[in-house]
């Protein structure tokens, strides 16, 4: 088949991009979106030209490097990572559209590759449980109920893409921070840091600049791993619980009221 | 999926058992005492993974669930549904991004070490492009840990992920460490089929799918019809006929050299004929739809999106390809290369597997080196401490940067007409012809000339553009893929004297009168490890392999 695309060229982050477009003859309906991108920057080097900068790494969709806009559709017309869409999703002639994920917090380094850091400091504000290598007590002590381990697993699924934020009107990473507040949440190991927890993943997300939750739902349209919308409503409840009683009922974890009061400005935004 | 010696099954699994059945499953040719480490560490591992929070798959009673796995006959392996070691993954990365929050770890995304410092016979250091921006820096400390997996990629097409490369190791070789066994390659059976030219990666199927689907061929390579017409009579299900006691469950080794010699005999199937059908129709008859969805209904998702094919109604395409690589920096007991103050964790080591890794013990390698062997073993070097400062103008580091500087230099200005992705396929796929599932002495002395001549063509005619001092995605991979070659190249000379069948390494002149894996205990009872011989030959240094425990028997799956 023979397509065009029109794809978005930025030398670096400071430089102004644009649109540019190219045809790409003679490519199979069985090549993922990614080798026509392999097979054009080939075509591009022989002809003398800088080839297209993406990223991408697992190609099995796992890992989360690949994403971009196709179409105006974060990861493009299938609900899956752009590794794992193929060609024969198109019809030959399309014309197609190629932009990286457009959010502040992820500014491009060139052409369709974003730096997607700050969601790795939303992580180091909370996103884990600290468990100090060789202490751990026996794996079996503490036993989970596979409803609760069922539905951490269905969280801890995000691989982190970026797509919610670049769907997103707001440009919220909400889902990207519900799905691991629900995944460490609901988890017994979780609760101990359940509530200070959410409220440093909150303030951070702000902090890097994502827009606030409106409840849109865009985010679970293209998430590539189906993490439920319900993960946001599970975030919202830890985080009120936390900043109005100060989690009492759990009273080891808690942080103190004290303590959120000064943050609540920037949490809340008022 | 992760192996531990738990027992929670009481059904008489032991750190004893783990250890056996790790030591001949690698074809006798790991180091006795490093297995049993393994062994020992691998209890732990689960309890360190569930306190961070990965979410093992759990029963109604809320504990773990454990499954058997990949030829062993107690039920040790931990899981999370398909995802196991990405949810191990995470589970480190987590823990990971907690020490950068408390400014114990600092972090250089986006940054490729390209060179080791030596000083004093030490390493005390690295240097590291920054690929966003080209800038060269240098790093210095008591000690370096490389943990930066396997070589896969040298194959071109694998199931790793395409960043995957040699150059860490293969830069710290070039300064002196030994590499070890750099042939034993584990080719796993079932993957799905390379569908064109312009196939980037290969997508591994999981193992599980051959618990419940058959293989099979046309009997006549002449039969082009349709797989569900084709009736049972002209169907040749050549594991259960070949291996009547293990059938379609025979080790990796085994069921990836059979699927190559029936396509060999032209009895493929799909495009190219490189593929075996993987059926699903009797388990669906026995079992119904439903159990077969509940069971491997991802993997059936996953194979439809990727082939636009339905596994439900036509059987699945198979073939083997590249998934790990059992070779790597040679390390002590310690996890120390032979350079002092180096270390090797991991897939980049290769200490534990021998020649033919188990379903399952990548991930409890990878962990047990990183979380309880080495926090205790590179202590000992650190006492030898402090060591004197190196400052960035120490000749040794001058020389380093300058080394990286040139090499990025000599890359970008041959501007010739090949490009970089052009060679590495070539490479590739003379290290799959000559050093893949079968090995022979005229094979890989012809690939060794072809390696060699490419190598050459590679500094003359490739084609690099752009400029270091900028993301240069080209320039990253020139630079693997020059690495790659003299890797493909050692890989080669290791295989060529390794006179002997192994593990995941079959030499056609060393085989049983029935087509089996044929070892040589008294010639090749070794852990060869190379020394870089620069212009020169590679100098061979043989590691005597001794059980002390573990008798040494010919595997037979028959």
């Amino acid at each position: 088949m023979d397509i065009t695309l029109r794809v978005w060229r930025q030398a670096n982050s400071r430089a102004k991009g644009k649109m540019a477009v190219y045809k790409v003859n003679d490519i199979s309906e069985h090549m993922s979106f990614l080798e026509v991108l392999d097979v054009l920057n080939e075509r591009l080097t022989l002809q003398g030209e800088d080839p297209i900068a993406f990223d991408s790494d697992c190609r099995e969709g796992i890992c989360g490097m690949c994403g971009v806009v196709i179409n105006g559709v974060a990861h493009g017309p299938q609900q899956t990572t752009t590794c794992q869409l193929h060609m024969r999703s198109f019809s030959d002639g399309d014309v197609i559209d190629v932009e990286p994920w457009r959010a502040d917090p992820f500014p491009v380094i060139k052409d369709l590759v974003v730096d997607r850091s700050a969601f790795d400091r939303i992580i180091q504000a909370g996103g884990y449980i600290s468990a100090p290598t060789g202490t751990a007590p026996d794996a079996h002590a503490t036993p989970v109920p596979k409803r609760d381990a069922d539905r951490a697993f269905d969280a801890a699924t995000c691989i982190s893409c970026g797509a919610c934020v670049a769907a997103c009107p707001n440009g919220s990473a909400m889902l990207f921070t519900a799905a691991k507040i629900t995944h460490l949440g609901l988890l017994p190991q979780g609760q101990p840091e359940r509530y200070s927890r959410v409220v440093g993943m909150v303030a951070q997300h702000d902090v890097e600049g994502f827009g606030g939750c409106t409840n849109i739902g865009e985010c679970t349209a293209v998430c590539p791993k189906e993490i439920p919308f319900e993960t946001i409503s599970r975030l919202n409840r830890d985080l009120i619980s936390a900043l109005t009683h100060g989690g009492s009922h759990w009273p080891k974890a808690a942080p103190r009221r004290d303590e959120l009061e000064e943050e609540e400005d920037d949490i809340i935004g008022f | 999926m992760a192996r531990r010696a738990k027992n929670y099954r009481n059904d008489g699994d032991s750190v004893y058992r783990l250890f056996y059945d790790t030591v001949k499953g690698g074809d006798f040719r790991a180091r006795e005492s490093n297995v049993y480490r393994l062994a020992e560490v691998s209890v732990e591992i689960i309890d360190q993974c569930v306190a961070q929070g990965v979410p093992f798959a759990r029963e109604y009673g809320g504990l773990l669930d454990n499954r058997s796995f990949g030829g062993v006959q107690v039920s040790r392996t931990f899981y999370a549904r398909g995802q196991t070691g990405q949810q191990l993954l995470i589970g480190a990365y987590q823990a990971l991004e907690r020490q950068i929050a408390a400014e114990t770890v600092a972090m250089h995304t986006r940054h490729e070490m390209l060179e080791l410092i030596v000083v004093d016979g030490r390493a005390r250091g690295v240097v590291i492009r920054d690929m966003v921006t080209g800038g060269i820096e240098t790093h210095f400390a008591d000690a370096v840990v490389l943990a930066t997996g396997g070589y896969g990629n040298v194959f071109y097409l694998s199931t790793n992920a395409v960043g995957c490369n040699v150059t860490a190791t293969w830069r710290a070789h070039r300064k002196g460490a030994y590499f070890a066994n750099p042939c034993f390659t584990q080719i796993h059976p079932t993957c799905i089929p390379v569908s064109g030219e312009h196939q980037s990666k290969l997508t591994l199927m999981s193992e599980s799918l051959r618990n419940d689907g058959r293989i099979w061929v046309p009997k006549s390579g002449e039969d082009k019809r349709d797989p569900r017409k084709i009736p049972e009579q002209d169907r040749d299900y050549y594991l259960e006929r070949i291996y009547p006691s293990f059938g379609n469950l025979v080790p990796r080794d085994i069921a990836s050299r059979a699927a190559k010699n029936v396509c060999d005999e032209g009895r493929g199937v799909g495009p190219g004929g490189l593929g075996v059908y993987l059926d699903f129709a009797d388990a669906i008859a026995r079992l119904g739809r439903p159990a077969v969805e509940a069971k491997y209904g991802n993997l059936f998702s996953m194979y439809a999106q990727i082939t636009g094919e339905d596994p439900y109604q036509t059987p699945m395409r198979i073939y083997p390809a590249v998934h790990y690589t059992m070779g790597g920096l040679w390390v002590d007991y310690d996890l120390q290369a032979s350079i002092p103050g180096l270390y090797v964790t991991g897939e980049a080591n290769f200490s534990d597997h021998g020649a033919n890794r188990l379903g399952a013990s990548a991930l409890m390698q990878g962990l047990a080196d990183g979380y309880f062997v080495l926090p205790n073993t590179i202590n000992d070097y650190l006492a030898d401490g402090p060591f004197p400062k190196v400052a960035e103008s120490h000749p040794a580091a001058v020389e380093a940067v300058q080394a990286v500087r040139a090499r990025i230099d000599k890359l970008l200005s041959v501007n010739g007409s090949r490009t970089v992705d052009s060679f590495h396929k070539e490479l590739g796929r003379v290290m799959w012809d000559y050093c893949g599932m079968e090995r022979s002495e005229e094979g890989l002395r012809k690939a060794l000339n072809r390696i060699r001549e490419l190598k050459k063509e590679f500094w003359s005619d490739v084609r690099v553009l752009g400029t270091n001092e900028e993301l240069n995605q080209a320039l990253e991979r020139a630079g693997r893929v020059a690495d790659f070659f003299e890797l493909g190249e050692l890989m080669c000379i290791d295989a060529l004297v390794r006179r002997e069948s192994c593990g995941g390494h079959f030499r056609v002149e060393s085989q049983t009168p029935d087509g089996e894996a044929l070892r040589d205990d008294d010639e090749f009872a070794y852990v060869s490890a190379w020394e870089f011989g620069g212009d020169r030959r590679p100098v061979l240094h043989k590691e005597p392999l001794f059980y002390e425990y573990v008798e040494m028997k010919q595997r037979s799956y028959k």
